[in-house]
């Protein structure tokens, strides 16, 4: 969803307003947000990772968009990749598992790098081991995409067709 | 009011100015940042699990021996005074200490302390692993800290990815989970206005700075804090060598534009430490930041041989002594926003008598 004001950027918090006796709801970038005074946690912007997030949040939104319109939401933390652009905190160690392409595109512009070369932590059995993230199979997207068009829901539909896309291309 | 004693010299043996370079390096500082994998991190878990938190990682330290004898503060049980003070001492961040009047303590806070390491929990991070030396000591930091992970690790389930490292609240810690810092005093820098082409290449080749009182801190009398801008992708012995490098590097050019004003501007130099020096020992009123840039002057006064009747060990105790919090608990009262300036002027003043009491009287003596 882009902001409701400059309609320039993607919106990171929603708002409820009363303009005229009328009740207005609608999303707001951070940039907007914050010339309305809204805290959206992302006075973060000025930080580098703050404009890191900014960045994240375009090569990422439609993910963002679908995995909220999905409800898919960490298993652990129920933390979604919108709450980690709103806070820039991670929600839990599984949350670097459920939301791994984006943290690790994060990491990478960070870092320089994703590959821990330092002390391995001793307890090997009791890290993290590394499962594949669960996020929906080729043939759960199509269904959504199918009910979507259905039910005239386009934008999400061309999110889901995205989204199938990228699945397809990843496996190639 | 908390029982400071109990603390290992008062947790301060970082201010006895016994490391190497202790005449420009105030000192050095290593953290790492762990969390229990079962848990959610500080953003999304709450007062319950942040109990639960505490519970595991106070019964781990009772086990280990770089630990057991740690003093334990919960700190969500302190007052505000007593979070100042532990905050003025660089033990516990602003975050966990809340030591604005209104600040909100997070429940489940805590901090142990045994010698020159500590523990915050519950911060940002589930654990917080700190170990603060006296001067230019990145490896005895690292290895007290690095001890204590050992021990902690055998003990608690940390979270930890097979390529990511350790796994951290905040993306800009994962994999080592290690900030080393190191306070530098570089009055000749910024007197030659060298200070801001240095600081601009640092950032270049992975360091960052802030101020002493940690992120976001203004720089104050010449006092930065200067740390590894990367966690991931190069190993603990990288990080502290290349940060290592750095500060050698950073600190030859600070001699080196010292011992330029020193030959160029001689009487400059002179009268600026001398002007210092006589303000904080007659003053009456004192405002930090102006004690801050005062004891600059005279730091560098005595790193030069100009001022020789004050100690850097004294230096360094009215770096914390004349915070707010440390001049109410030497009070032990509380003291007005009035009060403050005059207490701190009337502290500074002694102990430079003091000094010059074990040191003999040398004020006027020319260096020439
Ligand atoms: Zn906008
Ligand atoms: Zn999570």
């Amino acid at each position: 969803m882009m902001c409701k004001i400059c309609g320039e950027r993607e919106s990171v918090i929603n708002v409820t307003e009363i303009v005229d006796g009328e009740v207005r709801t609608g999303g707001l970038c951070a940039k907007c947000a914050a010339e309305k005074g809204i805290e959206t946690g992302i006075g973060l912007a000025e930080t580098p990772l703050g404009g890191f997030l900014a960045k994240l949040g375009e090569g990422v939104g439609p993910d963002a968009a679908l995995a909220a319109a999905l409800g898919l939401g960490c298993p652990q933390c129920g933390a979604t990749l919108h709450d980690f652009r709103e806070v820039g905190r991670v929600g839990c160690a599984s949350c670097y598992l459920i939301f791994d392409a984006p943290l690790r595109e994060l990491l990478r512009r960070l870092h320089g790098s994703t590959h821990h070369t330092g002390s391995r932590y001793a307890d090997s059995s009791a890290a993290i081991q590394p499962s594949p993230p669960s996020s929906p199979s080729d043939g759960d997207l199509r269904d959504q995409l199918k009910r979507a068009i259905e039910s005239e829901q386009f934008e999400l539909a061309a999110e889901l067709r995205d989204r199938i896309r990228r699945l397809a291309g990843d496996r190639e | 009011m908390i029982d400071l004693s109990l603390l290992p010299d008062g947790g301060m043996a970082w201010l006895e100015a016994s490391g190497v370079g202790s005449h420009l390096v105030v000192s050095t500082r290593v953290r790492l940042a762990r969390n229990l994998k079962q848990h959610r991190f500080a953003t999304r878990n709450d007062a319950a699990e942040r109990e639960a938190i505490y519970g595991e990682v106070d019964a781990a330290a009772a086990e280990a021996a770089g630990l057991r004898r740690a003093v334990r503060f919960r700190v969500d049980h302190l007052e505000l005074a007593d979070r100042r003070l532990l905050h003025e001492r660089h033990l516990l961040s602003r975050e966990l200490a809340a030591p604005e009047p209104e600040g909100r303590v997070r429940q489940g806070g805590g901090l142990l302390v045994q010698e020159s390491a500590s523990i915050m929990v519950n911060e940002e991070d589930h654990l917080r692993l700190q170990a603060i030396r006296s001067g230019f000591a990145l490896e005895g930091a690292w290895k007290a800290v690095s001890t204590l992970d050992v021990e902690l690790g055998q003990r608690l389930a940390f979270a930890f990815h097979p390529e990511f490292g350790y796994l951290t609240s905040c993306p800009t810690n994962v994999g080592t989970g290690l900030r080393a810092s190191v306070l530098v005093h570089l009055p000749g820098l910024v007197l030659t206005k060298e200070i801001n082409k240095i600081l601009q290449a640092l950032t270049q080749v992975g360091l960052t700075f802030r101020g002493l009182y940690g992120e976001g801190s203004e720089v104050v009398g010449n006092l930065f804090q200067l740390s590894n801008q990367t966690t991931l992708g190069k190993s603990e012995p990288e990080l502290l060598d290349h940060l290592g490098k750095l500060v050698r590097l950073v600190i030859e050019n600070e001699e080196r534009a010292r011992q330029l004003l020193l030959r160029d501007a001689t009487s400059i130099i002179e009268d600026k430490v001398w002007r210092a020096y006589a303000l904080l020992r007659y003053a009456r009123t004192l405002s930090l930041d102006e004690t801050m840039n005062l004891l600059s002057g005279v730091r560098l006064g005595v790193g030069l041989g100009l001022i020789p009747n004050v100690g850097m060990y004294a230096l360094n105790k009215l770096l914390v002594f004349a915070q707010p919090a440390h001049l109410a608990a030497t009070e032990r009262r509380t003291l007005s926003d009035d009060e403050t300036p005059v207490r701190r002027a009337a502290y500074v003043r002694q102990v430079l008598e003091d000094e010059v009491g074990r040191r003999g009287p040398s004020a006027g003596t020319p260096s020439a």
